[in-house]
């Protein structure tokens, strides 16, 4: 490791300083850098900007449905809130975090200089601020933001007043992000690998991404294309889902959920590929049945694309329809299954310790079980038409999104804290985050189940008193869970600003290349000479 | 060749892709139509084909009829509120539309029913739902609907709410 910190001096003190960052300082750097751990950084900031505007809505939802009856807010507005809180954490928190990652992770361990694309990525993180500031922008317009939910059905888009419009442009524009991020990250990894990085050892992280990368170039496009016939539908006259003029609203949930249900692995892949880092590093075993991983993967992202019409089974399709979607769906299982296996079995007799990450690991692993054996109820047709629309649902996907990526995503960053900043959080504090995110969620999450089961509708701001108890649970554990994310925020400054020094490798069976060839922290330019692989 | 122009290559590969992508969204609007005209599903503007024509004379069903336009300078109303038939007896009703616009305009209806089961067993023979209609300024036209309800129907369904809602078409026969 010292040699390689000593080679690196070497090749590049004559032409950067050390640690420092091209022609600009200050604001100027960030907004022209086209550094791929600077870019990685700004993704994970904005990220978690986002996740605090989504979260304080959260706060309003779950405030509003703390009793029965209307108190705080007005069901128009409560409606703006769940719709904002959708589309703010699924494209401006979840998304954008796992491209931090990416941003940082891929070109460190694959052994590349940088992005393959430095300036188109420094483009594909600038035009989120402007989406974000569409989607945020569209609740001070004239009629307020669109009170559709986060899917955007039809024909209510058509209805919705001009923060309509912004929506349906901020999504454009994070589509754009998306598709040019992806592009980006499916160059770098299939051209830029180091000399002797085959395909088959790339660590899973990696893997993950290169696969979601090709859904969100084949997905996101679906999306704009939907979102383009509601604005001409809006605007321009066509009926694509006016049944007055031909059309037909239901066609939009199909196009929808043929995007909708790839960008549920969106979410979840990169996550699968940090836990894939972090188990076994903290099991000091390299990965159980890595190939079959890899495979398992590319399964779930083919098969996402055949299932879309179990978000619809009531909109009367044929029963062989309902059929076909249903065996499609369940048959997600067995790859999921394999992977849920495989970490498993990397963790038996492994010498296993229970830092931060391996504890957020592990959350992830039941709660996202937990969340994929609802998903499964869910898949089943009599069962589903009972519960669709339901809190059942709800609670279902925030298990697999909050419990799955989120948590991943807390996992991650973590586990390369240390590496990235040269010093360590506080693993005290650390460990409390996780216990109170866990217990929280569960709080939150848990008696929705049980509020779905016994009928309770989703997106309405109301409910019968029966409902009372379980919601107040839920509305505590929401309110617990927004102000334990400051602690996260807490423990990440401090450990920025005043952490210990970490040591060069703080996990002892962390394996990929940024661990063994790159020193602690890492400087800004690494591997501008492939590294030497075995 | 090298690593830049490779890159080059990939990334317009991709893009190409994407673009694809975004066209195959649009592709998915006739495939759909193709979809539902061969499964014979969603065909609200057909003809129902009746086939059995045995009146059950054991039960009677309540059809309620119900109107709407939606945003439009239409009055439309149904001549009666409710009719009582038997499964299977042929039934004929009116509805009336007056323009109150000093232009043309032309709408379409669109059928719903409740419960939502009914639709199927609900046969139209004849119905203004099946062409759009366009009226002339301040025109007044009674339109009828002839239908079956399928023998078939189940048992626990008693009473059929048949609801018309007329939209605008827009650019047709007058202004938008």
């Amino acid at each position: 490791m010292s040699s390689v910190a000593h080679d690196h001096a070497h090749d590049h003190a004559h032409d950067h300083g050390h640690g420092h960052h091209g022609g600009y300082g200050g604001i100027m750097r960030w907004i022209t850098t086209t550094n791929h751990k600077d870019i990685g950084t700004l993704y994970l900031w904005f990220a978690f900007i986002m996740f605090m505007v989504g979260g304080a809505m959260a706060m309003v939802i779950r405030a509003e449905l703390f009793s029965p009856g209307l108190q705080i807010v007005d069901p128009d507005f409560f409606n703006q809130m769940t719709t904002l809180h959708g589309l703010i954490m699924v494209f401006g928190a979840i998304m954008p975090v796992f491209v931090g990652f990416a941003n940082w992770q891929i070109p460190m361990m694959i052994g590349a200089p940088d992005m393959a694309f430095a300036r188109l990525n420094n483009w594909s993180f600038w035009l989120l601020p402007f989406a974000a500031l569409l989607l945020v922008g569209s609740l001070f317009v004239p009629g307020g933001a669109p009170g559709v939910g986060w899917t955007l059905y039809a024909p209510l888009t058509v209805q919705m007043g001009i923060g309509m419009d912004l929506t349906i442009f901020a999504v454009h524009i994070l589509g754009m992000s998306s598709i040019l991020g992806s592009i980006n990250i499916i160059t770098t990894i299939l051209n830029l690998r180091a000399p002797g990085m085959t395909l088959m050892r790339m660590p899973l992280f990696v893997w993950t991404w290169l696969i979601t990368a090709y859904l969100l170039v084949a997905a996101m496009p679906v999306l704009a294309g939907a979102v383009t016939m509601t604005l001409t539908d809006r605007h321009f006259g066509t009926t694509f889902f006016n049944a007055a003029g031909g059309g037909d609203p239901v066609l939009y949930q199909h196009i929808f959920w043929f995007f909708g249900h790839p960008e549920v692995y969106i979410i979840a892949l990169p996550g699968f590929g940090v836990i894939s880092q972090v188990i076994p590093a903290f099991s000091r075993k390299p990965l159980f049945g890595y190939a079959s991983m890899v495979y398992a993967t590319s399964a779930i992202a083919i098969l996402s694309f055949i299932v879309w019409a179990h978000h619809m089974y009531t909109v009367g399709m044929p029963v062989t329809g309902q059929l076909f979607f249903m065996y499609a769906t369940t048959l997600i299982a067995i790859p999921t299954g394999v992977k849920v296996f495989n970490w498993v079995a990397t963790m038996w007799k492994g010498s296993l310790t229970f830092e931060t990450p391996m504890l957020f690991a592990l959350g992830f692993l039941f709660m996202f079980t937990l969340g994929g054996f609802t998903g499964l109820v869910l898949a089943l047709v009599p069962v589903d038409i009972q519960l669709h629309d339901t809190y059942y649902v709800v609670a279902h996907f925030h298990y697999v999104m909050v419990a799955g990526a989120l948590f991943a995503a807390f996992a991650g960053i973590y586990f390369w804290l240390p590496k990235w900043t040269g010093r360590m959080y506080n693993e005290k504090l650390g460990q409390i985050h996780f216990w109170l995110t866990m217990i929280f969620f569960n709080m939150i999450f848990f008696v929705q189940h049980f509020v779905g089961m016994a009928g309770m509708p989703r997106r309405i701001p109301d409910y019968p008193l029966m409902f009372e108890t379980w919601n107040k649970i839920s509305s505590l554990g929401a309110f617990g869970m927004g102000l334990t994310q400051l602690l996260f925020l807490y423990i990440v400054v401090k450990c920025i600003r005043s952490g210990e020094t970490a040591p060069q490798k703080p996990w002892e069976g962390a394996d990929s290349l940024e661990w063994t060839h790159l020193p602690t922290p890492v400087p800004y330019h690494t591997f501008e000479t492939p590294p030497v692989l075995k | 060749m090298n690593i830049e122009s490779q890159n080059r290559l990939l990334s317009r590969k991709l893009a190409i892709v994407a673009a694809a992508m975004f066209g195959f969204g649009f592709a998915l609007v006739p495939f759909y139509n193709q979809i539902c005209a061969a499964l014979g599903v969603n065909s609200i503007e057909e003809k129902d084909q009746v086939v059995n024509t045995q009146v059950d004379l054991s039960r009677t069903v309540t059809i309620e009829f119900d109107s709407n336009a939606h945003n439009m300078p239409w009055r439309f109303q149904p001549t009666v509120r409710y009719i009582t038939v038997h499964p299977g007896e042929l039934a004929t009703v009116e509805y009336e539309i007056v323009n109150v616009r000093d232009a043309p305009v032309t709408g379409q209806a669109v059928p719903s029913y409740g419960p939502q089961i009914a639709g199927e067993y609900f046969k139209k023979i004849e119905c203004f739902c099946f062409t759009q209609q366009t009226l002339a300024a301040g025109e007044t036209r009674r339109l009828p609907v002839v239908f079956v309800v399928d023998p078939k129907l189940p048992k626990d369904v008693n009473t059929i709410a048949v609801s018309y809602t007329f939209f605008e078409v827009a650019g047709r026969g007058g202004k938008s």
